[in-house]
């Protein structure tokens, strides 16, 4: 694809998802745990559980394995299949750490079950992991002076830190978001109605030497619509436009941008955008 | 269908009178009753009707039909248009749950099948069956769900009079098609688990193969069920699920294999003569957090082979080795006769969502071709000696974020490809997509399912459409579309030399399948499945759905 329509823009979102998406319906099969029941659960598992089974539940360092995708835990109702193996304990069927016999009361189990369960009904979907301590992540990596002899050489025909660019980095404060900006070339003040898309111009010619610009709507293989300066919405059939069009022209600012990432090394991303990150 | 395959439903009721005058009195009125696909039926080349999945066991979307063609497909205008009704209470109710859920919208994701002039229509809880001459609804069966993923249905199978297919909560439902009047359901898999499912059912002989989907790291495995009772023939893991299994070695443990993922969610394809059902497998999980499952994890994006009377394994190759980027090799393969080196062979052909394509011999397994044919895929380094892209670890998602094409959708996705035996060519959507990859959860334990990565799609470099010769790997066309997303376009094509696929920006497009030329176009909006084509009274139509509706296209 040349081009890059706000409508292809929306419809990202939803491509991105692929076929095995976001889930789009209820897939969340149980309510809210009780919560003194909840409570008493997290007490017991933090006192018999924890050290093997972790503290988010996906496993800890003593070699118990992720609660939150095993499927005997997943079947359990109320305890009536946890309460078996807290209580007999169990040896994993491809070896490894044996799991100890825990004495726990019928009550104990039913609690520590209605704590694991409410924790997988308030995890986000997906298999995101469960809220626990934050985890703080460093995506200034890269080398700002590496990054400043990057922009000279492709980045400033077109930008200037002085100009477009100016402040760049006190404007947008997240390194994420900074990144994703400038690699995907969005304007850094777009306007409400038209969040990330640059105008696209289009020049059609036709064979009585007429030419006509505007921004471009649509092109397919079959029509070309545009808006012209004055405000005048066009659209012709390419292929049966009296008079007949000549040529189309596209000019699409991200264009340059599609290129670079085709080229653009993760190393040269992180460059860049640790010397636009001290633009202040 | 059947044997004697009637031009639709008026003759095959005079042929019904004949022979009831012919066997007279002593023939129970039941035995004059025509099956409507008897799964002998389904050994026939695609040509009337469209009784399973791909229309015939070979997946190659390649119709014997013969009176649309280059020269008169201009004048292809619409027979009807219909927006199948959700409304649950006039609709057969079947299902466990309570009703508490709202009634699901009609999404047209799957294939419809045609038997005698009836359209047998399936989307997540809804079931219709629509006359193919005018688009009437003739019953709707509407399942009550107990929750689960409602992303699409692929569609159902006949198996004699019953029509089978998958519920989004994970229950196989055998109806009586005449009537939509349930015969029974049973369940195929833990809702618990978070199964969901979404694959047409199979039928072969009288065996019915299912999938399932999960995102939750559970195993994958493909079922065999009686289309009779709906008791389970065999169930084949394809993760290793105990010590010892084939496999195993390429897990770091044997918990990672048993929550190992690689669903079986499309359906295959099927060799009659070697009894080989060949279809492909999901990704490994967790989906983008792989230190916990270091190793190719087995089988896993892999192309399988199974021999339908026992459930075992004949042979795998692994198209996508250590996935981490949720791209499935889950896409339906095309079986063919091809010739290799000046030597006829029996081929399958795949092109997988990672962006490479590949063909290896459909008895043996043995590797023949690999190609990348998306243009922009960055994420491996090379390919092995067998022909198995080597993936670079550099292109996992990383904290400061990595550049990666295609993003999470792939260069192809679940939508149908084609082939046509004629040309020697292969069809597939190809859709260069970039995006940046974050690890937001770099516990060395990994998330579960598809979490503890976040990513931001930056665009498409391209989107075209490719006719890939077989021998090579390589594109003998490929036409870009100006504008407009390459993914969702599913393929159809002919023995007359059509091709039909849409655009991604509205049309719904026959191209000559021989060069690319575009023949005809309506701008319907963007197509939802892949086109299909059967005769009904000796009128060969063609359907495709757009979201909600489905439209049917015939000459005049």
């Amino acid at each position: 694809m040349r081009i890059l329509s706000a409508a292809v823009l929306a419809a990202l979102s939803l491509a991105a998802a692929g076929a095995q998406a976001p889930p789009t319906f209820p897939a969340q099969q149980r309510g809210p745990g009780d919560a003194a029941l909840v409570a008493r659960g997290n007490a017991i598992y933090t006192l018999n559980c924890r050290a093997c089974h972790g503290v988010d539940l996906r496993g800890g360092d003593l070699g118990g394995p992720n609660l939150l995708r095993s499927q005997l835990v997943l079947n359990d109702q109320k305890g009536e299949a946890i309460g078996p193996v807290v209580r007999a304990g169990r040896v994993p069927a491809g070896g490894g750490t044996a799991m100890p016999a825990l004495a726990l009361s019928d009550e104990d189990v039913k609690a520590v079950a209605e704590y694991i369960h409410n924790v997988t009904f308030t995890s986000r979907p997906q298999g995101a992991p469960p809220a626990g301590a934050a985890v703080t992540l460093n995506l200034l990596v890269g080398n700002a002076r590496a990054g400043e002899r990057y922009f000279k050489n492709e980045c400033a025909a077109c930008h200037s830190v002085g100009g477009d660019l100016a402040g760049i980095g006190a404007r947008i404060t997240s390194i994420e978001t900074l990144q994703n900006t400038w690699v995907a070339g969005r304007r850094l003040d777009p306007p409400a109605s038209d969040p990330a898309r640059r105008a696209v111009r289009v020049t059609v010619k036709f064979a009585d030497g007429q030419m006509l610009d505007g921004t471009l709507q649509r092109l397919d293989d079959f029509v070309v619509s545009f808006t012209t300066d004055q405000g005048e919405y066009r659209s012709f059939v390419r292929r049966s436009a009296q008079p007949a069009i000549t040529s189309i022209d596209v000019k699409d600012p991200t264009a340059r941008h599609r290129e670079l990432w085709t080229k653009l090394s993760d190393a040269d991303m992180h460059d860049v955008t640790a010397y636009l990150a001290t633009l202040k | 269908m059947n044997a004697a395959n009637f031009n639709g439903m008026a003759r095959a009721a005079s042929a019904a009178l004949l022979l009831a005058a012919i066997a007279g009195a002593t023939m129970p009125l039941a035995a004059q009753e025509k099956t409507l696909v008897a799964p002998g039926d389904l050994l026939q080349p695609l040509t009337q009707d469209w009784p399973s999945y791909s229309g015939d066991y070979t997946g190659q979307r390649f119709s014997h039909l013969k009176q649309l063609d280059r020269g008169n497909v201009k004048h292809l205008s619409l027979a009807w248009v219909i927006r199948p009704s959700t409304d649950s209470r006039t609709a057969i109710i079947g299902g466990e749950g309570k009703g508490d859920f709202p009634v699901a919208g009609a999404n047209m994701k799957g294939s419809v099948l045609e038997v005698n002039g009836v359209l047998y229509v399936t989307s997540p809880d809804h079931t219709w069956a629509i006359d193919g001459r005018d688009g009437r609804e003739l019953w709707h069966y509407f399942w009550k769900t107990r929750g689960s993923t409602h992303i699409g249905s692929r569609g159902s199978a006949i198996w004699n009079n019953s029509l089978l297919f998958e519920t989004p909560d994970n229950y196989l439902v055998s109806l009586d098609a005449r009537t939509g009047k349930e015969n029974w359901h049973v369940e195929i898999a833990s809702l618990e688990q978070q199964y969901f499912s979404t694959p047409a059912p199979i039928v072969i002989g009288d065996q019915v193969l299912v999938g399932t989907g999960n995102d939750l790291d559970q195993p994958g495995f493909l079922q065999s069920y009686d289309p009779r009772t709906g008791k389970r023939n065999w169930i084949l893991y394809t993760v290793p699920m105990n010590p010892g299994d084939p496999g195993l070695e390429t897990w770091p443990s044997l918990d990672a294999a048993r929550h190992g993922g690689g669903q079986v969610w499309m359906p295959g394809s099927y060799d009659p003569q070697t009894d080989l059902y060949i279809f492909g497998t999901g990704n490994p999980t967790p989906g983008y957090t792989g230190a916990g499952r270091k190793g190719d994890n087995l089988f896993t994006c892999t192309l399988m082979a199974v021999k339908v009377s026992t459930g075992k394994m004949v042979w795998y190759y692994q198209t996508s080795p250590h996935d981490t980027h949720d791209w499935d090799s889950a896409q339906t393969p095309i079986l063919f006769d091809g010739t290799i080196d000046g030597k006829p062979r029996k081929l399958v052909s795949t092109a997988a969502r990672n962006g490479f394509f590949f063909t290896l011999d459909r008895v043996t397994g043995e590797h023949i071709v690999t190609h990348q044919f998306g243009r922009t895929a960055n994420w491996a380094k090379g390919l092995r000696k067998n022909g198995q892209p080597e993936p670079d670890p550099g292109k996992a998602a990383q904290v400061p974020g990595a550049l990666v094409s295609p993003f999470e959708g792939g260069v192809v996705n679940w939508q149908a490809p084609a082939f046509n035996p004629d040309l020697g060519l292969f069809y597939v959507s190809e859709s260069n997509s970039y995006n940046l990859l974050y690890l937001t959860d770099p516990d060395p334990r990994g998330s579960m399912g598809l979490g503890g990565k976040r990513f931001f799609v930056l665009g498409y470099e391209s989107n075209a459409l490719q006719a890939i010769d077989y021998r090579t790997g390589k594109y003998v066309w490929r036409h870009e579309w100006p504008q407009g997303a390459g993914i969702g376009t599913g393929l159809l094509t002919t023995a007359t030399g059509l091709l039909f696929t849409g655009d991604g920006n509205g049309n719904f497009i026959a191209m000559d399948a021989g060069n690319g030329e575009l023949l005809w176009h309506t701008r319907i909006g963007n197509i939802t499945n892949a086109p299909q084509t059967f005769d009904i009274d000796g009128r060969q139509y063609v359907l495709v759905g757009v979201n909600d509706t489905l439209y049917s296209f015939v000459l005049y």
